[in-house]
């Protein structure tokens, strides 16, 4: 069998009790979970082909015939291991609410307009080099029940699976300067402060489109492997 | 720089309708070898309430016990009608369903075979990570020997092994409490 994943970064992911996250106070395990070894069920994992791919996918920005309202943006970055490796082919899924701050869900009530040319569903597929790029709308900031005056800040969720069952992440991408992600409980649930920086994406000149788009920068690290220690004989490379 | 993990967040409460296909619970075709099988079952929070807005994935070896991955180098067949993904939202009683087949027994450390299962991821609002457990099979010989169940105290076996609901053994049971007297065993991979 090929060498296990390394396992979470202590204090990188959040924990499952987060008070300050109400909805983790009735839906987080209490009871210590149950630490597994790999085997091929953990080191294996759904993989897609670019046929699910449609077009319009990884343009967000137009939609049923039409532009969508608000600041254009191009969000583009890589996928990488802990060993800094590309992660080609692999699914990235993104969906995020619209300018005003409104999903196209039945669920979201928030009073702002939905946007006939904005469904905020995307999908692209990592190249060889693990890049990703979407083009898409800014999505507005909005208010959620958590607790007083709570508004989320800008985010845009992503999917991702990278090569095995033990990679499998999702997230959400915030935007740099954004005064609501020092006020955002499920923004600070992170222990470690310099990891949550890491889902702030960063403003990127190169990237931005002249006369279209403002580029944005945010790269991804799925899990790395741990490679058992072997002599250069045994694994050649 | 060495690069770091990105942080995991919560899936929220408007992941549908894009993360869910019509169609994406069933992972059998009619040409997919191997026993067909049911898995139904609901999500319940802490206080016993349904979970309406869960996301489960489900991911598994094909009847042979192999995986539709290039590291798995194992010498069984690949089944080409069968991909051992799936994915279902919970609906407003918290229920979910997923059309799929027994896989076959996969090995474990050293080599000992695992009893045949189905990884399970879940997320949700209000969980800023993923919780994960195993589906297992009733009434399966390997279940006493499997590494994974025998890690959980005993009392807690029963939560990661489906139930039949019906003589023709065709549905299984399988709830995921999310907390409580009955917490499902949940893994840390």
């Amino acid at each position: 069998m090929r060498d296990p994943y390394r396992r979470e970064e202590q204090r990188a992911h959040p924990p499952y009790a987060h008070d300050a996250y109400g909805s983790t106070i009735k839906r987080a395990p209490r009871q210590p979970l149950i630490r597994v070894a790999h085997t091929l069920s953990e080191i294996t994992g759904p993989r897609f082909g670019r046929e699910i791919i449609r077009s319009g996918d990884i343009n967000l920005a137009r939609f049923n015939g039409g532009e969508a309202i608000g600041e254009r943006i191009v969000v583009s970055g890589r996928i990488l291991d802990e060993d800094g490796r590309a992660i080609p082919d692999t699914l990235v899924e993104i969906w995020q609410a619209n300018a005003a701050g409104r999903y196209a869900h039945p669920v979201d009530q928030h009073e702002a307009p939905l946007d006939p040319h904005f469904s905020g569903n995307g999908r692209v597929m990592t190249d060889r080099g693990g890049v990703y790029s979407f083009t898409t709308v800014r999505p507005g900031a909005y208010p959620w029940r958590n607790h007083h005056n709570a508004w989320r800040p800008a985010h845009i969720h992503f999917s991702l699976f990278g090569p095995s069952f033990a990679t499998r992440l999702i997230t959400q991408m915030y935007f740099p300067g954004d005064p609501l992600l020092a006020l955002d409980p499920i923004f600070n649930s992170i222990p470690d402060t310099e990891a949550s920086r890491r889902l702030v994406a960063r403003f990127d000149i190169d990237t931005t489109e002249p006369e279209h788009a403002l580029g944005y920068q945010f790269d991804m690290v799925l899990r790395g492997r741990y490679a058992t220690p072997t002599t250069p004989e045994e694994h050649p490379r | 720089m060495t690069p770091r993990q990105t942080p995991s967040q919560t899936v929220g409460p408007f992941f549908r309708p894009s993360l869910i296909e019509a169609g994406a619970e069933n992972l059998v075709r009619e040409e997919t070898r191997g026993e067909r099988v049911t898995i139904e079952g609901r999500v319940i929070d802490g206080d016993g309430a349904p979970v309406n807005d869960a996301m489960l994935e489900i991911w598994q070896a094909n009847a042979e016990g192999r995986y539709d991955h290039p590291d798995d180098d194992q010498e069984k067949l690949l089944d080409p009608a069968f991909h051992g993904y799936g994915r279902a939202a919970t609906d407003e009683h918290g229920a979910f369903r997923f059309h799929t087949i027994k896989p076959g027994p996969v090995p474990g450390m050293g080599e000992v075979l695992q009893a045949p299962h189905i990884n399970v991821s879940v997320f949700a609002r209000g969980l800023l990570k993923r919780i994960i457990t195993r589906i297992y099979f009733p009434d399966e010989p390997l279940n006493a020997t499997d590494a994974v169940l025998n890690s959980a105290p005993r009392e807690r076996h029963a939560t990661m092994i489906a139930a039949w609901t019906d003589a023709t053994h065709r549905v299984l049971r399988f709830d995921v409490i999310l907390q409580g007297a009955n917490e499902t065993v949940f893994l840390d991979i």
